[in-house]
């Protein structure tokens, strides 16, 4: 791997390898001395044109405890905001000897176009942009998930995919970069996925994603679902009436307190509850839901230190001369299997 | 398009040699878990860890024979694994290598006198990154060394306390190791060492 731009694209042993990589990496944050010298010397930039606290700071926690060094850079009180170019921030960056650009980018496609020009030799992770993915959010999703699938199942997690998993992502789909990451990923995974919205909040063509659709929430809930994701209300992009009021949307797309008692009453013992962050509290999911023993809140935001820190060990500890690959033998090998791993800088040259 | 001489790729294996078979394996490893009681007077504060991949069933064997010889030793409590992947010297010049887990006995390393055990004894840049690996999960009260092979052509001043076979070769050569837990070969189990030289 070169980039993690997208989940789409993304083949399942590399899906499962970055998920293995994190299990390893979530056995460094429980131990005395939470650091490994794996990316030392490395420099890692965290560029963020869009305001962000969790994955901002999840990130740079991950690059440190690799030991890398790390540029935080955000878009407000920057050349930016004098009118700079993304071409030439990047250039930028690339004078400065960045080895990974983390990129947070309002402009859907914005981490593609760093990838896919010759602007900076760096590798590029997508830390979401506009409203089009979020792999490393989908990807500590899945961690979460597969280690309360496998703690079900009795079976260790290194290694599992989340094949027969029933989750159900509900709310704010038309905005969600989450949501789209969410879904190819957990196709990928095998799980199987429901988008519970109202009509206003559905995409156009979001009948041909490899997902249901339904419009209520009760009725997907009484079908049975293993992992329940709240997606945020997100107000700073409603520039239209999606919806009457706040409190309609609550009563039948919220996860409030009677659907959080609805869950014992089905039988649905197992079932977690997550949300990516920011809640609104009693918008999209209630207090009691966000505190009640099946939330995942936390351990998602535990979970995603170790996923970033697999996904910057992988692209950035192999050899940089040649394309990365999981084992010398089975070099050409997983190199054909995976056409979809980006190469895009090697084979540019 | 001209033909290139020695095109870059794996080199051929010219030649192949059996070293130890598995009764010599099995041999050198009873001589090392005695070696290990006798260097530690009894089997106090002992802890085995594997240096993944063939560290590890080789740690497995010889937790087994040390309890075999002193049976107040618990096999499974003293024997675990060291993953070194993220402090190796190299890891910016091979393709990325999957990290494995680390597992230590329950009752940690702090005080134990831990031996260390690989397959093969070659640079010492590997016995270098677990070193730093352990100093980052407690404090050993002394660490020892047990290796299998060693073939010599150290870069580093390191050196094994237990040698299951000293095997001099020339670095042009390959020292394999197979183990039943780890490989098998036309998927019948196999136990041996063996030297390749390639061309």
């Amino acid at each position: 791997m070169k980039h993690l731009l997208s989940t789409e694209d993304l083949s399942l042993a590399n899906a499962v390898r970055i998920l293995d990589t994190a299990e390893e990496m979530a056995a460094v944050g429980e131990r005395e001395v939470k650091k490994l010298p794996a990316l030392r010397g490395r420099t890692v930039v965290n560029l963020f044109f869009e305001d962000s606290t969790r994955t901002r700071i999840s990130f740079e926690a991950a690059a440190k405890r690799l030991s890398a060094d790390v540029i935080n850079f955000a878009a407000k009180g920057s050349s930016v905001s004098k009118g700079e170019s993304l071409k030439d921030t990047a250039q930028t960056l690339a004078a400065m000897g960045a080895d990974a650009v983390v990129i947070r980018h309002w402009a859907s496609g914005a981490p593609h176009r760093l990838a896919a020009t010759d602007w900076i030799d760096a590798a590029v992770i997508n830390a979401g942009d506009g409203t089009h993915e979020h792999p490393t959010q989908a990807l500590l999703d899945a961690f979460t998930m597969r280690r309360h699938w496998s703690k079900l199942a009795g079976t260790p997690s290194a290694g599992a995919d989340l094949k027969g998993m029933r989750v159900a992502i509900a709310g704010d789909v038309l905005h969600s970069r989450v949501a789209r990451s969410n879904v190819w990923l957990l196709r990928t995974l095998g799980a199987e996925v429901t988008l519970v919205a109202p009509p206003t909040l559905l995409p156009i063509g979001v009948e041909k994603w490899p997902c249901a659709v339904s419009f209520d929430l009760d009725e997907t809930l009484a079908q049975g679902v293993d992992a329940m994701m709240m997606l945020r209300v997100q107000g700073e992009r409603m520039n239209a009436s999606f919806f009457p009021t706040t409190r309609e949307y609550s009563r039948r797309w919220g996860f409030d307190d009677n659907r959080l008692r609805a869950l014992d009453t089905l039988g649905l013992k197992d079932t977690i509850i997550m949300h990516p962050g920011p809640m609104n509290r009693g918008l999209e999911i209630s207090a009691a839901a966000a505190d009640s023993p099946r939330s995942t809140v936390l351990a998602q935001v535990r979970n995603g230190v170790s996923i970033r820190m697999a996904a910057l060990y992988l692209l950035l500890s192999g050899d940089t001369r040649e394309p990365a690959t999981t084992v010398t033998a089975s070099a050409a090998a997983s190199h054909a299997a995976n056409p979809n791993l980006t190469y895009s800088h090697q084979e540019s040259h | 398009m001209t033909s290139v001489p020695s095109a870059p790729g794996p080199a051929k294996v010219v030649l192949t040699r059996v070293v130890l078979n598995q009764a010599d394996i099995d041999r050198a490893l009873t001589r090392i878990a005695h070696e290990i009681l006798e260097a530690n007077k009894g089997s106090q504060d002992l802890v085995l860890l594997g240096i993944p991949r063939r560290g590890y069933p080789l740690a497995v064997r010889l937790a087994a024979k040390i309890a075999a010889a002193d049976p107040t030793v618990d096999a499974a409590a003293i024997v675990g694994q060291l993953d070194v992947t993220m402090f190796r010297d190299d890891l910016s010049h091979q393709p990325t290598r999957p990290p494995y887990p680390t597992q230590l006995p329950r009752t940690g390393i702090d005080n134990k006198v831990v031996v260390l055990i690989d397959d093969v004894l070659y640079s010492g840049r590997t016995i270098r990154a677990a070193l730093d690996a352990l100093i980052d999960l407690g404090r050993p009260r002394i660490v020892r060394l047990a290796v299998l092979i060693d073939r010599g052509h150290r870069e580093l001043p390191i050196r094994a306390d237990h040698v299951g076979k000293n095997l001099p070769t020339s670095s042009a050569e390959k020292v394999r190791v197979r183990l039943e837990e780890t490989d098998s070969v036309d998927g019948a189990p196999v136990n041996e060492v063996v030297i390749e030289a390639t061309a």
